[in-house]
């Protein structure tokens, strides 16, 4: 905190801004402009300073834009510098005075003093203004050639700035090449930096109209220019290191040899104390190991440590960047951090958002050795002061019960909790209590005894009072005083502000008057009116269908209302694996930290260097990915009232588990094996470790089996590239340029025609076998799909395709075109074979 | 990459310095952002995360010194480089002013726009060396005499920030020249330690962790070679075993558990005989990061003893031993305990003859604080007695700074500065600290 001295002596925005002062600056400035008297230059370094004091605080200071120009004629670079930043800041809104300026700046470009000329020429393509963009063509290709690595650092960044105002200027000059060259030949490291990260940005903008750029952009992730960077990495600022190793991500390693050198040059980048170096290396070794099991996990292991110092000698700031990362490895891999659990303790005078993440992974990691110590430690924090941390703590108890087997210990602490007689923390755990009676009944015995001590008049959050409720009806023939409490509760019904609450108690007197007739049936009467009275429309239907139901057959109605259950196995998870794995393969990017995958919080076009999430954006699937998160969602929701049978669950996960089967190829499909050993990873990471799951398992396993010895002795002659890439706008540019080379038809099997009510598993079918959807539609019968492949050699020869499937005749319509003709055949053979096999078992 | 906007706002929301690289954010952005951190969530405890998405921008920001260093983007951006960027930054303009806080910035933002527009060039890194920056940086800094600081007591300046202590101990720009003419040569070498241990109730340790770092600021001239070795028995990595494994002994060497260094470190001869070398760039930086969880004896043991004398009061006896050499003196200590909600009232009984010694029942949060100037081993034990209590109070949490003294026993053997002239034998500091982080016991 300034004293308070400090503050008056400044103008704060909120004051008023003076109009009399900017015509001051105004007249004194043109006093100086012509001046050549001694001294002048330190009377004008005071008013330049005033006048851009006032620009940061907000005040318009356009008005002396032609003084300030006037004034520039100086060889003091400290004016210099302080005009350029003026004139930066409002030529955008002045183009006439713009013109001004441009002559000074190209006269400054020409400066015996490298350092005026690189500033001139950054000022120069600074100025944002389209229409004198014919003045920077010049400067900028000298600046180019400049012998001084300061001035071409500056005249790169200069070639991008270009490129934003007019993007065909830029092109007619050549520009992109100039850069190519000086990337690849440049004796400056930071010019050579500065010209990938230009050129990558040219050529993600150019691609969707340039076959070239699309070219020059792969080239930048061939092999030799790859090690180009990579072998001289430690040259580079660590800045430039992330650019590299961010490109380095996206090359495809030719074998595995090409791994372990990669890895092993980048193995010190580790230790560096930088946090963004070591997470872009991070992110480098999973990517690269992605279809080596053994490899991947030591990688793991070797990550750990590096990460964790991170997390402790930075600020809390960067320590949650990092934590944040280590939640997503832990989570994806628990059994590996599962002895680190003490690193993952709160420390007190951490911030909450760092405590929050710290409690997810303590309980993502909870496993049968390290319960006891994790349970009793988040027992402390459950008296905790902060009360946000207080629930948070509670509520991972609870999480960690519903997955443990043996929930002994921990339904005591949760019991425990409820005689700390502190609001919060009762209510918390009461909506604990219920979801663990849900999973365990036989704990019931334990657990009513303590809950039905407690009085509902001290429980008032909704989310508890609906446990409560929903405890009393399923458990009423234990709770001597059920009907008692629940009546007493349904006769305060118009003070009842939540309908969740309302809606509880109508099913819980309906549950407690099946079992327990005449203490309830008054009770019941109450409710019914009352509930048909409500205003609320779901409490008013709920409470007309159980008053009908009940009208037409009682016993019915308790088959509806009360019927016997099943415990719940597994809780529906919130987030279906597919978005998992698309965050994990936006490592080290903001999709970790707010665990969702980047389209759901970025426009395309900001997407930025992660090609993988456009890559895969491009397929629709996007809005069925989305939507997978409601139906999980709408299980809990429906999981309050009627519990799912344990084979609609599993069927859920049986989903998720084909959802996973359907990345893992993308890495390597040609070889089968390692496609099931991914399986088993993603199977295990993703905790679903059910004796349901290993039998659906034994059935993927089956295929591998029957399918494998089919496919040997026929290897399609032609090879594609698992991880192909092609925009909308270049697909649909091929499309009108290119012939069609074939035309075919041929029959889908009547499993595949069956499967196509979801037209996404064609979909996830083809990009198992390396074609992949960029567009889809149709409805029953017709549906029409855009698919497209790349050679995996060269990925520059496309194959485009239309197919259109008409599922009542099960035929379906093939054409293709392709950049290379003569092998359009092979392809659509591949492309027949593959869709033969969809919809088969 | 790819930065949008760079701010930085003083606490109550003003633009001290704003600068847009790419005009890709709508403009009020520094309003959003500010109303956004203010009022994160209704409930006033949460504070907000470091970064998150207001229609489509993602704000970033560090607290240094209370100022808020924020960037913004559209784009889908590492995390961890801006947030390492935002620090950087405010680090090279501390570099530069000498003292980083509101005054200092508004009396020099001219220079530190210069800076900005070498640092970041369209939304891109350029640079963050001080010592790369100083050739074209113009403006001269406009330094603040200490004096004009408000008067911190000499364990302050560690104390200032959350987990890293910011600028050590000096406080003179890199560029500005003393008004003598000439620069003093000299060296600083800092061993920065934050330890963090929780105590259970019967008094063991349930966990203890040091986090260290050797901070170096140098102000010699010519960049000469620096060589700094460390213990000899300095071991890095426990093999596969867990890092929580007490078993090992502690007579067996200094044993870290992990490590990480500035780029400019040099590592040639690390392996067989623990030295460092490095040519230091300009200004403040850590050359060596570390983690250690081997057992260490903690400086302070706290016992914590609570009695219910009756239904409605509690007598508390807080024991605090220090257990360091006598001819150490630790500073600024503070005990706090929270009390329960409905605490109406505390007295306090210190042992007798306690000087330098304040203890405060604060009845807005119901936190209890005991608080002691200095203390050396012989001011220990004390205990201090309060009533009107019950149960579900604590932990105890302690804060304290001891200079010259380091639990780890990780050593400076010696710096040793690569220059021909014989003459030529500038100040070399080396200093060590310990500090509190998360100092924990329960009850």
């Amino acid at each position: 905190m300034a004293p308070p001295a400090a503050s008056q002596r400044y103008p704060s925005p909120s004051q008023p801004s003076g109009k009399s002062e900017v015509t001051d600056l105004k007249s004194q400035l043109r006093q100086l402009a012509g001046s050549r008297a001694p001294g002048v230059d330190d009377s004008k370094r005071d008013l330049f300073k005033k006048v851009i004091s006032y620009m940061t605080i907000g005040i318009d200071v356009s008005s002396v834009f032609g003084e300030m120009v006037m004034c520039s004629a100086t060889s003091d670079i400290v004016l210099k510098k302080m005009c350029y930043l003026y004139v930066g800041n409002y030529a955008k809104g002045n183009p006439d005075l713009s013109l001004l300026t441009i002559n000074f700046l190209q006269r400054d470009c020409k400066d015996q003093d490298p350092m005026i000329r690189g500033l001139a020429l950054r000022s120069l393509c600074s100025l944002r203004v389209p229409n004198l963009v014919e003045y920077l063509v010049g400067p900028l290709g000298s600046g180019l050639k400049d012998n001084n690595s300061y001035v071409r650092t500056i005249a790169v960044t200069g070639v991008l700035k270009l490129y934003h105002i007019s993007a065909s200027t830029c092109i007619d000059a050549d520009f992109p090449a100039t850069l190519k060259s000086l990337m690849l030949h440049d004796s400056d490291a930071q010019v050579v930096a500065n010209c990938l990260s230009a050129l990558q940005e040219i050529w993600s903008l150019e691609v969707s109209h340039s076959e070239e750029a699309c070219r020059e952009k792969e080239s930048l992730l061939s092999k030799p220019v790859i090690y180009y960077f990579l072998n001289r990495i430690k040259e580079f600022n660590e800045w430039a290191q992330c650019l590299i190793l961010e490109l380095a991500v996206k090359y495809v390693p030719s074998d595995s040899n090409d791994i372990f050198d990669i890895m092993n040059l980048l193995e010190d980048r580790l230790q560096h104390a930088n946090g963004a170096v070591v997470l872009a290396t991070v992110k480098v070794f999973l990517q690269l190991t992605l279809s080596m099991t053994d490899v991947h996990q030591q990688v793991y292991e070797r990550i750990k440590s590096p990460l964790l110092t991170l997390v402790s000698s930075g600020s809390p700031e960067q320590s949650y960047a990092i934590l944040s990362h280590l939640h997503l490895l832990v989570v994806r891999a628990p059994f590996i951090f599962a002895s680190d659990y003490k690193h993952f303790y709160c420390q007190y005078n951490e911030p909450s958002y760092v405590k929050k993440l710290k409690l997810e992974m303590l309980t993502a990691i909870a496993n049968e050795s390290n319960t006891y110590e994790i349970v009793t430690e988040l027992c402390e924090y459950a008296a905790n002061v902060d009360i946000a941390i207080a629930r948070e703590s509670i509520r991972a108890v609870g999480k960690i019960a519903l997955q443990q087997y043996d929930v002994n210990a921990i339904v005591d602490r949760l019991l425990q909790f409820l005689e700390m007689e502190k609001d919060y923390v009762t209510a918390e755990t009461l909506v604990l209590v219920k979801d663990l009676l849900r999973k365990y009944p036989q704990w019931s015995h334990d657990c009513i005894s303590v809950v039905g001590g407690i009085s509902s008049k001290n429980i008032q959050e909704p989310k508890a009072k609906s446990a409560l409720i929903w405890m009393l009806g399923e458990y009423a023939q234990d709770m001597s005083d059920a009907p008692y409490v629940l009546e007493n509760l349904i006769e305060n019904w118009e003070e009842e502000h939540s309908a969740e609450v309302r809606l509880h108690l109508l099913t819980a007197a309906m549950k407690c008057f099946f079992k327990r007739p005449p203490e309830t049936q008054r009770a019941l009467g109450i409710a019914l009116a009352a509930g048909m009275a409500d205003f609320h429309q779901d409490v008013h239907d709920r409470a007309l269908f159980y008053y009908r139901v009940l009208q037409y057959d009682v016993h019915v109605a308790e088959r509806v209302v009360s019927p016997s259950k099943q415990a719940v196995s597994v809780f529906a998870d919130t987030q279906s694996s597919e978005i998992k794995d698309r965050i994990f393969d936006e490592f080290n990017s903001l999709s970790v930290i707010y665990q969702k995958p980047s389209y759901m919080f970025t426009d395309k076009e900001h997407r930025g260097p992660f090609e993988f999430s456009d890559e895969v954006g491009n397929i629709p699937i996007t809005p069925e990915a989305s939507g997978d998160i409601v139906p999980a969602q709408q299980f809990e929701a429906n999981d309050k009232d009627l519990l799912l049978s344990t084979d609609e669950k599993d069927d859920n996960k049986g989903v998720s588990i084909t959802g996973s089967a359907y990345t893992a190829p993308s890495y390597d499909n040609s070889n089968i094996s390692s496609q099931m050993q991914e399986l088993a990873i993603s199977g295990s990471a993703t905790s679903a470790a059910t004796p349901q799951s290993s039998f659906d398992f034994d059935d993927i396993f089956g295929l591998g089996l029957s399918t494998a010895p089919a496919r040997t002795p026929s290897p399609p002659l032609l090879k594609l590239n698992p991880r192909a890439a092609l925009d909308p706008g270049a697909f649909q540019q091929k499309w009108r340029q290119l012939p069609i080379s074939l035309t075919q038809e041929c029959s889908v099997n009547p499993q595949g025609i069956a499967a196509l009510t979801v037209p996404q598993s064609l979909i996830k079918h083809m990009q198992s076998h390396s074609i992949h959807c960029i567009a889809s539609g149709g409805q029953s019968p017709n549906f029409k799909f855009f698919f497209f492949a790349q050679k995996e050699s060269e990925p520059s020869s496309n194959y485009l395709t239309e197919c259109v499937i008409n599922s009542s005749s099960a035929k379906a319509q093939i054409k293709v075109k392709a950049d290379e003709q003569s092998t359009s055949q092979a392809f659509a053979t591949v492309f027949e074979t593959a869709l033969s096999e969809f919809g088969m078992p | 990459m790819m930065i949008s906007q760079f701010f930085v706002l003083s606490q109550r929301g003003d633009n001290i310095v704003f600068r847009d690289y790419r005009a890709e954010v709508p403009k009020g952005s520094t309003e959003t952002f500010f109303r956004k951190v203010k009022f994160w969530k209704e409930d006033a405890n949460a504070e907000a995360p470091p970064i998150f998405n207001v229609d489509g921008v993602n704000y970033f920001h560090v607290k240094v010194v209370g100022l808020y260093f924020v960037a913004t983007t559209r784009v889908n951006v590492s995390p961890s480089l801006v947030l390492e960027l935002l620090q950087r930054i405010a680090r090279v303009i501390k570099d530069y002013l000498g003292v980083l806080n509101e005054d200092s910035f508004r009396k020099n933002f001219v220079l530190v726009y210069e800076l900005l527009d070498e640092v970041i060039d369209f939304g891109y890194v350029q640079t963050t060396s001080t010592e790369v920056l100083k050739s074209y940086v113009f403006n001269e800094p406009i330094v603040i005499a200490p004096a004009r600081l408000q008067p911190i007591d000499p364990a302050a300046i560690f104390t200032q920030g959350a987990k890293r202590m910011p600028g050590t101990a000096v406080t003179k720009s890199v560029v500005a020249n003393d008004p003598s003419g000439r620069r003093r040569e000299e060296i600083f070498v800092d061993i920065i330690e934050k330890i963090s241990v929780t105590f259970s109730s019967s008094g063991y340790i349930l966990t203890s962790e040091i986090d260290g770092t050797i901070q170096m600021k140098s102000y010699l001239s010519g960049n000469p070679e620096i060589r700094i070795a460390l213990n000899e028995d300095l071991n890095i990595g426990r093999g596969g075993r867990s890092v929580y494994d007490y078993r090992s002994s502690s007579g067996s060497g200094v044993i870290l558990d992990d490590c990480n260094f500035h780029e400019s470190v040099r590592l040639d001869s690390f392996d067989s005989d623990r030295t460092l070398s490095l040519v230091p760039p300009d200004g403040e930086f850590p050359v060596m990061n570390y983690r250690m969880t081997q057992e260490f004896k903690p400086p302070f043991h706290v016992n914590t003893l609570i009695e219910e004398a009756g239904r409605l009061k509690a007598e508390v006896i807080i024991k605090i031993r220090a257990e360091f050499p006598s001819d150490i003196i630790a500073n600024t200590i503070t005990v706090q305990m929270p009390l329960p909600n409905f605490t109406s009232r505390a007295s306090f009984e210190l042992e007798p003859g306690a000087a330098g010694q304040k203890s405060d029942f604060k009845e807005t949060n119901k936190m209890l604080e005991w608080s002691l100037k200095k203390a050396s081993v012989e001011s220990f034990p004390r205990s201090f007695m309060v009533s009107n209590i019950t149960k579900e109070a604590g932990p105890v949490s302690m804060t304290f700074t001891i200079p010259m003294y380091n639990v780890s026993k990780l050593q400076v053997k010696y710096l040793q500065i690569a220059k021909k002239s014989s003459s030529y034998n500038p100040y070399r500091w080396v200093r060590y600290v310990t500090q509190a982080n998360s100092y924990v016991a329960r009850i």
